[in-house]
């Protein structure tokens, strides 16, 4: 554990030593700013609608109105955020030699997968953070429900978790990291829109392809359910990327 | 302490090393002499547990490097041909995440990190940045890199590469002082440094081994006959020469290149005839300009043993 532990601090620290942690935690807040503000002036303005046609301001539900879109929102930056946080992990340590330090400590390797995946997290959990600052400021004026934004939060840790194994996966494949960056993009996004396609297959197909999507079982969270069938989906997307990391690591000894 | 039989390493079809097989005992140096290419660093590779072996067994401190390999690399400390630096940790903090990862206790931590600083003299710079480093400096917390859990095994690619002469002479007094307490394998293609720190070479090429002996046998082996390096001050070399031949137990004189009055002159191995050829000299009315032994160098022993494994091939 205190391997682990000692990887997790060094990718935090290498994060924070380079510009990548501000840039990626600055421009999360910038949009996360923007989206906040776009969503709480449409939740005004319907609540305006609203009072005088007759409904009453209890069907305005802060937590279903404003922050489950916000957050839904939201995933489309870690889209874009996440493959930044992860294409550097194995891809520098390949090219500028450090994995020979990593392979030959007495370390095993799924220490240091772990370690590298704790470490991401970290940064990751530091963004979500950064947005829990906004939704302090609606306990200021309103009354919003906590336990449907701490399902969310649980639900956005899981989902980030999912892209960080993968991204973790193909850094680790190569050794640069411009490649490493675009593919990342490029299974995220194909994991974003998996479910697009599946009404014109068919009904068995879309029920997969449903299953599959990242999004799609976010819902429940951000709605404040937990469903089992979520985290198992969730829990075992991260196993499988890890261990498909643990096995590209372990076959790069082999390659040579 | 190490134990190496019938290593071999392929990739895909290259072979790289083929069938090596060696032991280093506790406390020795041994240097491992090859060109560029000829399969050290592979070697190493292997035994530090950075990649496994095609075939064969590897053994460090009891603990075989395939079956047990994280009780092999806690006893094995490591210098890659490139330093492992992380560019943005300062020297000290490097060398403390290094420490945490090769299981240094935690107590112990700082004290061992300065410790290795002093001795590797990096103190000075314990609060830059890695990258920041000139060369010389970098394969320095290199090795400080390598000794900071005092491991029973030091495998060094090449230790002196980049360094400026005076630091390459510190760095092989360190690394004498170093064998004792620890078992220390380190790669060169500079043959002096090897007659200089090594206790027995390995002298490989194209990923297999050539010889494997003492600096001081291999040049023994070699050395049929004595030569000696005459020069005469006289204007009719090929006479001189002729005076040099008549000495009992000179086989042969040849012209050495250069100087017109210079000779390389063989004689029976064990026979000293120094006093015979100063005489044959100075009573032939010359004076005698330089009178020497000259000694077999480890690189006549490198090339003699490789091209002869060559000619092996082409009769073969």
């Amino acid at each position: 554990m205190s391997n682990i532990l000692a990887i997790a601090h060094k990718e935090l620290r290498s994060y924070f030593s380079s510009p990548i942690a501000y840039i990626v935690l600055g421009f999360f807040a910038l949009l996360f700013g923007w989206f906040y503000i776009g969503v709480l002036d449409y939740f005004v303005r319907m609540g305006m609608q609203m009072g005088p046609m007759g409904m009453g301001q209890q069907s305005m539900n802060v937590n279903q109105q404003m922050i489950r879109p916000l957050l839904l929102n939201m995933t489309v930056v870690f889209l874009f955020l996440l493959p930044l946080i992860t294409m550097r992990t194995y891809a520098e340590e390949k090219r500028s030699g450090t994995i020979e330090l990593l392979l030959t400590s007495p370390l095993t390797d799924i220490q240091i997968v772990a370690g590298k995946f704790l470490g991401a997290m970290s940064l990751y959990a530091a963004m979500l953070a950064v947005s829990m600052i906004h939704f302090a400021l609606l306990y200021a004026f309103g009354r919003p429900e906590w336990k449907p934004l701490v399902t969310s939060y649980i639900g956005l840790l899981l989902f980030g978790g999912c892209f960080i194994s993968v991204g973790l996966f193909i850094s680790s494949l190569t050794r640069n990291q411009i490649v490493a960056g675009a593919a990342t993009f490029g299974v995220f996004l194909l994991l974003w829109v998996i479910d697009w396609i599946g009404q014109g297959i068919g009904p068995r197909a879309e029920t997969v392809l449903k299953y599959m999507s990242m999004t799609e079982h976010l819902d429940d969270f951000l709605k404040g359910i937990i469903d089992t069938k979520h985290l198992v989906y969730y829990l075992s997307f991260i196993t499988f990327g890890l261990f498909l990391t643990v096995k590209s690591v372990d076959s790069e000894r082999w390659r040579g | 302490m190490i134990e190496v039989e019938h290593l071999t390493k392929r990739y895909g079809p290259v072979t790289a090393v083929q069938d090596v097989t060696f032991q280093v005992h506790k406390g020795e140096i041994l240097g491992f002499l090859g060109p560029n290419g000829a399969g050290k660093t592979t070697t190493m590779r292997v035994l530090t547990g950075y990649m496994p072996a095609t075939e064969g067994r590897v053994a460090v401190a009891g603990h075989d490097v395939f079956e047990h390999p994280v009780e092999a690399k806690r006893r094995t400390g490591y210098l890659p041909e490139t330093p492992p630096l992380y560019p943005d940790m300062t020297v000290r903090e490097y060398l403390q995440f290094v420490a945490k990862i090769k299981g240094v206790p935690a107590g112990e931590r700082k004290a061992r990190v300065e410790k290795v600083m002093a001795r590797t003299w990096v103190a000075d710079m314990a609060g830059r940045a890695c990258g920041k480093l000139s060369k010389g400096y970098k394969q320095r917390v290199g090795l400080a890199q390598a000794l900071i859990h005092n491991p029973d095994v030091l495998i060094l690619d090449e230790p002196t590469a980049g360094l400026d002469p005076k630091q390459i002479i510190e760095t092989r007094r360190l690394i004498k002082e170093l064998a004792g307490d620890h078992t220390i394998i380190l790669s060169t293609h500079i043959l002096p440094e090897v007659s200089q720190t090594c206790d027995r070479v390995v002298i490989i090429n194209k990923g297999r081994v050539v010889a494997v002996d003492t600096p001081d046998n291999l040049t023994r082996r070699l050395r049929g006959s004595e030569t000696m390096f005459v020069q005469v001050d006289s204007a009719d070399a090929a006479a001189s020469g002729e005076a040099l031949a008549r000495v009992p137990g000179v086989v042969r004189v040849t012209q050495a290149e250069g100087a017109d009055a210079a000779f390389e002159v063989e004689s029976e191995a064990g026979r000293d005839v120094r006093r015979d050829l100063a005489r044959a000299v100075v009573s032939g009315g010359h004076s005698l300009l330089e009178l020497r032994p000259m000694r077999v160098s480890l690189e006549d022993i490198f090339l003699s043993l490789t091209t002869e494994e060559q000619k092996e091939e082409a009769a073969s």
